[in-house]
């Protein structure tokens, strides 16, 4: 690994959204957009509070979901990632590089997020709003790691995009949103159990309805599973191909 | 850590055994999928010379080149490069490296893609303008490469490999789709690489071009048909221009 490479990674990545302003400002207001809309249909009510943190928590990670996985595959389809593992790229400076950029943007969209439904809709948080937007981070990274492994299992575009509701969506089913985990069927509460997204909502909960919020232990098996999961998405970057 | 800049090919530094040799290849065996590609291929090349690698589209070429650069997955055989084996991290910022299609970030500018491949190797910056100046995309320097033609993509495929102070430069088909004056003036520029000590091997299925290289080599199938001066093949095989040699092989073999 060599923070050189890693840097030049992420200020490329980010070049690369900079020259494509639609993505970047449907990835930044995306979020906040649909968290309007939900506190419309709820007219601002009890239920729009119940599930906004959850939703904090959803965005970012299905979001940087999209966008890495499929700015992985391009990189693995158009050659470039063989280019950069022919040079002194190291494996980690790829993923830490893509991880770096899009937790960038993940801190801006979750601060536009959280301000609009804090400041704006008058969504009720007892902890503090740092947490919040630490978890939201989080999450994006998540939804990073889980992107950059999909990518080596898809060969096209169309594939990649499948992926979301193939392995998003039934993490959102199970989450908790719908029904509160522990009063769902017993084996799919287990399943739940095993779940990143699960805590990811859970640590939203936590600092929503807690003034003295312990997220701690939540960011912390939120974090083990993104390095799982860039673990594994190392493994599938390989220098020899077939 | 190793010194990069304009100075093109420093002298040969601890590691190498053999200083004359830029390439050594022994028993190689390639198989891709069901495919034999490679098998049993033998290759040597001194350090710098041009050499032409040419030969039809799925004759191996671009197999042999990934092979020498480390990307590709060998099932037998050893692959040494500048003395040490092919693909090991000390070889990753002494030889440059062209894929065939172009491999540059087409939501980036020419100048910015190159940029970016410098930084990774630790280049230095003055080092991207060169490289600009060298396939002449001066004028398209800011331009978005996805906005490009054809020809000038591969050219900004090309200036990355050209980036930093590769010793051995490994190009598949770093012509193609470009003009007579373009393709003139690139092999001037192998040319003078190969006069400053870098080594040079350059694939084509353009056999015309093959009479600027120092040394050609004919693949077909995997094996080596040919492995001659230009002027030595026509000689040998009463030809008067590489195609024609080219075919004469061909035909020579079948009758077998």
């Amino acid at each position: 690994m060599n923070p050189r490479i890693t840097i030049a990674t992420a200020d490329r990545v980010l070049v690369q959204l900079r020259h494509d302003p639609r993505t970047l400002a449907l990835l930044l207001f995306v979020p906040s957009f649909l968290l309007t809309l939900l506190w419309w249909i709820y007219d601002g009510g009890p239920v729009f509070d119940q599930i906004g943190p959850a939703l904090l928590a959803l965005f970012p990670f299905i979001g940087m979901f999209l966008v890495t996985s499929v700015a992985t595959l391009r990189e693995r389809t158009s050659g470039t990632l063989e280019r950069l593992l022919s040079m002194p790229t190291g494996k980690l400076d790829f993923l830490l590089g893509y991880a770096l950029a899009f937790g960038l943007m993940a801190i801006v969209q979750a601060l536009i997020a959280s301000g609009i439904a804090i400041g704006l809709l008058g969504l009720e948080v007892a902890g503090p709003t740092w947490q919040l937007i630490t978890v939201a981070v989080l999450d994006a990274l998540l939804g990073v790691a889980l992107g950059l492994f999909v990518s080596a299992f898809a060969a096209t575009e169309f594939q990649v995009v499948q992926f979301m509701p193939a392995l998003v969506l039934p993490q959102v089913l199970l989450c908790g949103l719908l029904v509160p985990r522990d009063e769902l069927p017993a084996v799919l509460s287990a399943i739940s159990d095993v779940l990143p997204l699960s805590y990811a909502v859970d640590a939203m909960r936590e600092v929503q309805m807690n003034v003295d919020s312990r997220v701690w232990g939540y960011v912390a098996i939120i974090a083990a599973f993104a390095v799982g999961m860039l673990t594994f998405g190392a493994a599938t970057l390989r220098r020899r191909t077939p | 850590m190793m010194k990069y800049g304009p100075g093109l090919a420093a002298a040969a530094p601890p590691g190498d055994v053999d200083h004359d040799e830029a390439i050594r290849i022994t028993g190689l065996r390639v198989v891709r999928g069901a495919r034999v590609v490679l098998d049993d291929f033998d290759l040597t090349v001194r350090r710098g010379t041009l050499t032409g690698l040419l030969g039809p589209s799925g004759s191996g070429k671009s197999t042999l080149m990934r092979a020498i650069v480390g990307v590709q997955r060998v099932t037998a055989g050893e692959v040494d490069v500048l003395g040490l084996p092919a693909g090991s991290p000390p070889l990753r910022n002494r030889v440059g490296y062209l894929t065939q299609s172009p491999s540059v970030y087409g939501d980036l500018t020419v100048r910015e893609n190159l940029r970016y491949f410098a930084a990774v190797l630790g280049a230095d910056k003055t080092d991207v303008d060169r490289a600009i100046e060298n396939v002449d995309l001066a004028s398209h320097a800011d331009n978005l490469v996805q906005n490009l033609s054809g020809g000038q993509e591969a050219r900004a495929s090309l200036a990355v490999a050209l980036l930093g102070a590769p010793e051995l430069l490994v190009l598949d088909e770093p012509t193609v789709e470009l003009d007579p004056v373009l393709r003139r003036d690139l092999w001037e520029l192998f040319r003078r690489l190969a006069g400053e000590g870098v080594t040079l091997l350059v694939s084509s299925h353009v056999m015309d071009e093959a009479e600027r290289c120092e040394r050609l080599l004919l693949l077909r199938e995997g094996k080596l048909l040919a492995d001659d001066t230009p002027t030595g093949l026509l000689a040998r095989t009463g030809t008067p221009n590489t195609e024609r040699a080219f075919l004469h092989l061909i035909d020579q073999e079948a009758g077998r």
